[in-house]
C-alpha cells in the first residue's frame, strides 16, 4: 500500500508541474504578464465599469447575465442599473452589445468578437498585451496596428486613455537572403489622460473582469474544493482503518 | 471477551463508520445533481414577469397571453357578467375562495379579482391541466350561467373561475400573482408592492 | 488464519431464499466476489481495473446529466455547453467532471494496461481478456474522438477534420468512406449530429457490453499477480488457493482506500485545474467552430498524442494512415510475440526490463512531441522514437526467446 500512497503523491505532483509549467510558458511568447488578481472585488468592480464603458458598445459578452455579476461583485441592483446596464433593462438579461453584429461585420469586416470567453480561449496575458499593443500606422485602414495581433480590425478604442505611440523595429538580413524583424520598443507620440502606469492599471482591471467573465463559477469551485478535500481526507482515514483491520490476519 | 469477539466488534463499527461516511458523501453529491434539474437561470429569465395591456379590452371581452409558458387567461368582465355571479351559489364547490393556494389573498373575494371588471386565472384546469374553452352563454336549462368549460374530461368553471360540483376538477382556476401598473397595464407574475 | 466471512452470500432464510429460488442472486454474489479469490499480494498496480470501473460510471452519470442540457445541432452545441457551465444550476460541476473523467478514463486505462505488460497479464490462460481488453481500449478511443466533438469549438472541428481525413489515406475507397462518415461534404451539423448519437448511445453500449465480457472472462480464468504465479495450483483441503483472498470484504475494503485516493486526485482537478493547463481542456475550444480558420497549432487531446506522433512522423499519406493504425493495435499481438517462460517482471532478464523502460519513456516522448508544433526537429525525433515503438512489438519475439529468467517460486511472496 505505501507503494499507492508514493504513486498518488507522484501522480499529483507531476499533474501541478504540469499545469504550473503551461501556465507559465503562456501559450505565446514574450507576453508581459496580466498579473490579474482574481479576488480582488474592487479590480473587478473597476473593469466591470471600463468594459461596460470602452467595450461593451461593440463586443457582447452573450453567455454572462448582469444578475450574476451583480451577486458576484458585491454590486447591488441599483448599481447594476445605474452604472452598468447600458444595453439592457432588466438584471437577468445577457450583455449584448449595442451595436449590431452584422452592421460591425460590414464597417469593420468582420464582426467584433464576444467576450465571454476570451479570456479563457487567448489566455488573460495576451489580452492584456493586446490592448497596449496599439500602434501608429498609416497604412492601416483604422489608423493603427497590433503587436500582439498583427492586422487586427479593431480601431484603438482606448487612445483618449493611451495616447498614441508608435513601435520601432529593427530589420536583420539573414545569410539566406531573407529578413527577421525584431521589436525594439514603443514611443509615446501624444499622450492620453492616463500616465503609463494609470493605463496599464486600466488594462489589468479590464482584463480581470475578462477572465472573470470567462469563468464566473472560479471562486466558488476553489472554495468548495477545499471541503471536498477535507472530506476525502475523512473518508481515507476510516477507509483505511477498516481496511487495515480487515487484513490484521492475512499473513 | 476474546481477541476474536473484540476484533469482530472493532471490525463491525468501522464497517458502519465507513457505510455511513460514504453514503454522506453520496448523499452530498446527489444534491448538484437533482439542483440541476431546477428551472435553469435561462428558464427564470424567460419565466419573469409579464407586462400586458389590457386598454384595449372591451366589456365581455378575453385575451389569452403566456406567462412562464403558462396560458393566463384576462377577462373583462360586464356588469351583467358580473350580476351573475352571485346566482346559483350551491352549484359551486369553493364559492368562497376557502382554498388558499388557489389565489392570492388579494384575489380571495366574491370576484377573486383585484378590481371587479378583471379576471386573471390561469387557463389550466387544476384536473389535468388542459386548457378551458370560454362559453359565456347562459343556458338556465342546463344550469349554466357562462364560464369555462374544459374539454378534456368536462370540468366546469363560472366566470370567476370557480369549479362547478361533480366535475374532476378539485378546486378553482388558480389566479397568478399580478398586479395593475397601470389602470390600462397589468404585470403578471409579480406582486410586490401591493395589489 | 481466521477468514473473515462477508455477510453477503451466506445462505439465507425468507427473502433472500424467496429471491434465490427465482434468481441466482447469492450464487452470483459467491461466485464474482465472496468467494472469488484473488492474490493477497496485490500491489498498487492492481487497482487500475477497479478505477476504470469508477470513471466509467462518473462518466455515465454525468453523462445522462450532461445530454437533458446539451443540444447537438450546429448552431446551438457551443452555446449549450456554456449554458451548462453557467445557467444550469451546478452544471459547471457535471461538465468539469465529465471533460476531467474523459482524461482519467485514459490515465488509468493506460496503467491498467501497463500493468498487464509488467506482469504478463496477457499471457496463457489470459489472452481473451487481453483481446476484449484491447477492444475497450477501441471503443474507448472512439467514444473520447465522438465526445470531443460535441462542444462544437475551434479544436473540436479542426480535430475532427484531421482525424476523419485520415480515413482518405485508404486507397479507392477512402473518400466515399470520410463522406459516409460525415454524412456531408465537409463536417456539419449533419456529423455533429450522428457523432452525438454514437456518443451517447451506441458506443456506451457497446462498452458496457465490453467490459461485461472482461469481467466475466477475468473470473473465469482468475486473477494474475505481481509474480505470475497461478494461485489455483495452491489449493486448502476446502478448495480455496492458499495465496488467495476473497474478492469481498478483503480486496473491496482495499480498493475502496485506492478509489478515495483517485477521487482526490480527480477532485483535485475538478477543482482546482479543470483545464489541466490546456491539456485536459484545450483552449482553443473556447472559441466556436469557425470553418474559415484553422487555429494556429492544433494537436488532439494528449491521449491521443502518442499515435499522432507516429502518423505525422511518416511522410506518406497512406504509410501514414498504416503506421498510425498499426500503431495502436500492435499491443493486441502481445499475447504471441511475448515468448518468455516467465509472466512477471520479477523473474525475467535484463533485456525485457530495459526494452520495457525504453518503451515507457518512447510512449511519453511521443506523447508529448504529438502536442508540439510539426517542426523538423521534432518529426525527427518522432521519427527515431516510432522506430523505438515498432521495435518493442516487432522485436520481441526474439530478445524475450534470448532473454535470462529467474526461477519463479512455488508461493507467492507476500509481506505486509
Amino acid at each position: 500500500m505505501t507503494k499507492l500512497y508514493r504513486l498518488a503523491g507522484l501522480m499529483m505532483v507531476s499533474l501541478y508541474f504540469m499545469t504550473a509549467q503551461v501556465l507559465a510558458s503562456g501559450g505565446g511568447a514574450d507576453l508581459a504578464s496580466a498579473n490579474i488578481d482574481p479576488d480582488n472585488i474592487k479590480s473587478l468592480q473597476r473593469g466591470a465599469a471600463n468594459f461596460m464603458n470602452y467595450c461593451s458598445g461593440c463586443h457582447s459578452a452573450q453567455y454572462v447575465r448582469y444578475k450574476t455579476i451583480g451577486k458576484d461583485l458585491d454590486l447591488s441592483e441599483e448599481m447594476l442599473v445605474d452604472n452598468l446596464m447600458f444595453n439592457a433593462d432588466k438584471t437577468f438579461e445577457t450583455i449584448q452589445a449595442s451595436m449590431p453584429a452584422d452592421d460591425a461585420a460590414r464597417w469593420y469586416g468582420t464582426a467584433p468578437p464576444d467576450m465571454s470567453l476570451i479570456a479563457r480561449a487567448k489566455g488573460a496575458d495576451h489580452v492584456y498585451n493586446f490592448l497596449k499593443g496599439f500602434y501608429v500606422d498609416a497604412d492601416s485602414p483604422t489608423g493603427v496596428d497590433n503587436l500582439v495581433l498583427a492586422g487586427t480590425s479593431m480601431p484603438h478604442v482606448l487612445w483618449e486613455l493611451q495616447g498614441y505611440q508608435t513601435a520601432h523595429f529593427t530589420e536583420h538580413q539573414n545569410e539566406d537572403g531573407s529578413v527577421t524583424t525584431t521589436f525594439e520598443g514603443f514611443e509615446q507620440v501624444t499622450p492620453g489622460s492616463l500616465d503609463s502606469e494609470d493605463y496599464d492599471e486600466f488594462v489589468r482591471d479590464t482584463v480581470n473582469f475578462l477572465a472573470y467573465m470567462a469563468e464566473p463559477i472560479r471562486g466558488f469551485r476553489m472554495n468548495l474544493g477545499k471541503w471536498v478535500m477535507i472530506y476525502l481526507i475523512f473518508f481515507l482515514i476510516i477507509a483505511r482503518m477498516l481496511k487495515k483491520q480487515i487484513w490484521k490476519d492475512v499473513k | 471477551m476474546t481477541e476474536d469477539d473484540l476484533d469482530r466488534n472493532r471490525r463491525h463499527f468501522l464497517s458502519v463508520a465507513t457505510a455511513v461516511t460514504g453514503a454522506a458523501g453520496a448523499g452530498l453529491v446527489a444534491v448538484p445533481f437533482l439542483s440541476s434539474l431546477k428551472p435553469s437561470a435561462r428558464a427564470q429569465a424567460l419565466g419573469a414577469p409579464v407586462e400586458v395591456p389590457i386598454g384595449s379590452i372591451q366589456p365581455g371581452e378575453m385575451i389569452r397571453v403566456l406567462w412562464r409558458g403558462r396560458l393566463v387567461f384576462v377577462l373583462r368582465r360586464s356588469e351583467e357578467m358580473l350580476s351573475r355571479l352571485d346566482e346559483n351559489l350551491d352549484v359551486l364547490r369553493d364559492p368562497d375562495s376557502a382554498v388558499i393556494e388557489q389565489q392570492p389573498e388579494y384575489a380571495a373575494n366574491d370576484t377573486r379579482s383585484v378590481r371587479r371588471e378583471y379576471l386573471i386565472v390561469e387557463g389550466s384546469c387544476t384536473h389535468l391541466g388542459c386548457a378551458p374553452l370560454e362559453d359565456f352563454d347562459v343556458r338556465p336549462a342546463e344550469g349554466w350561467g357562462g364560464g369555462f368549460f374544459c374539454p378534456c374530461h368536462g370540468s366546469r368553471f363560472d366566470l370567476a373561475g370557480r369549479v362547478h360540483k361533480g366535475v374532476p376538477a378539485p378546486t378553482n382556476l388558480r389566479v397568478p400573482p399580478h398586479r395593475f401598473v397601470r389602470d390600462d397595464l397589468i404585470l403578471i407574475g409579480q406582486d410586490t408592492g401591493a395589489a | 488464519m481466521a477468514r473473515i466471512e462477508a455477510e453477503v452470500g451466506k445462505p439465507k432464510g425468507g427473502f433472500m431464499r424467496w429471491i434465490d429460488d427465482r434468481f441466482p442472486f447469492t450464487e452470483t454474489m459467491k461466485y464474482h466476489a465472496t468467494e472469488y479469490y484473488a492474490s493477497k499480494n496485490f500491489n498498487v498496480w492492481y487497482v487500475f481495473g477497479v478505477l476504470a470501473f469508477v470513471v466509467l460510471f462518473i462518466q455515465l452519470f454525468t453523462g445522462i446529466f450532461l445530454t437533458m442540457n446539451y443540444k447537438p445541432a450546429a448552431a446551438e452545441a457551443f452555446a449549450s455547453v456554456e449554458y451548462i457551465m453557467r445557467d444550469v444550476e451546478w452544471g459547471w460541476l457535471i461538465r468539469y467532471m465529465h471533460s476531467t473523467g474523459a482524461s482519467f478514463f485514459f490515465i488509468v486505462v493506460y496503467l491498467h494496461m501497463f500493468r498487464a505488460m509488467l506482469y504478463g497479464s496477457y499471457k496463457k490462460p489470459r489472452e481473451l481478456i487481453w483481446i476484449i481488453g484491447m477492444l475497450i481500449f477501441l471503443v474507448l478511443m472512439a467514444e473520447a474522438f465522438a465526445g470531443y466533438l460535441l462542444p462544437w469549438g475551434q479544436m473540436s472541428y479542426w480535430g475532427a477534420q484531421v482525424i476523419i481525413s485520415l480515413f482518405g489515406a485508404i486507397p479507392w475507397v477512402g473518400d466515399a468512406l470520410v463522406e459516409i462518415i460525415r454524412g456531408d461534404y465537409s463536417i456539419s451539423d449533419i456529423t455533429l449530429n450522428r457523432f452525438f448519437a454514437l456518443h451517447v448511445i451506441a458506443l456506451p453500449l457497446a462498452l458496457i457490453g465490453l467490459i461485461f465480457v472482461h469481467i466475466v472472462a477475468l473470473h473465469e480464468v482468475g486473477s494474475n499477480n505481481p509474480d505470475g504465479i497461478e494461485i489455483k495450483k495452491n489449493k486448502g483441503p476446502d478448495g480455496v488457493p492458499l495465496d488467495g483472498v476473497a474478492f469481498h470484504p478483503y480486496h473491496t475494503s482495499k480498493d475502496l482506500v485506492a478509489i478515495i485516493i483517485f477521487l482526490m486526485i480527480f477532485c483535485g482537478v475538478v477543482f482546482f485545474a479543470p483545464d489541466m493547463g490546456g491539456y485536459f481542456l484545450e483552449h482553443a475550444n473556447f472559441e466556436p467552430a469557425n470553418m474559415t480558420a484553422t487555429p494556429e497549432h492544433i494537436a488532439p487531446v494528449w491521449y491521443f498524442t502518442p499515435f499522432y506522433a507516429i502518423l505525422r512522423a511518416v511522410p506518406d499519406k497512406l504509410w501514414g494512415f498504416i503506421l498510425f493504425g498499426l500503431s495502436v493495435m500492435l499491443p493486441l499481438f502481445l499475447p504471441w510475440l511475448d515468448r518468455a517462460r516467465v509472466k512477471s517482471i520479477r523473474y525475467r532478464g535484463w533485456i525485457y526490463k530495459s526494452a520495457l523502460t525504453l518503451f515507457v519513456i518512447t510512449f511519453f516522448v511521443l506523447g508529448k512531441l504529438g502536442t508540439m508544433p510539426a517542426e523538423p526537429l521534432y518529426v525527427m525525433i518522432a521519427r527515431i522514437f516510432s522506430v523505438f515503438y515498432f521495435a518493442f512489438f516487432l522485436l520481441m519475439p526474439y530478445y524475450t526467446t534470448i532473454d535470462k529468467t529467474k526461477p519463479v517460486p512455488e508461493r507467492v511472496v507476500y509481506h505486509d
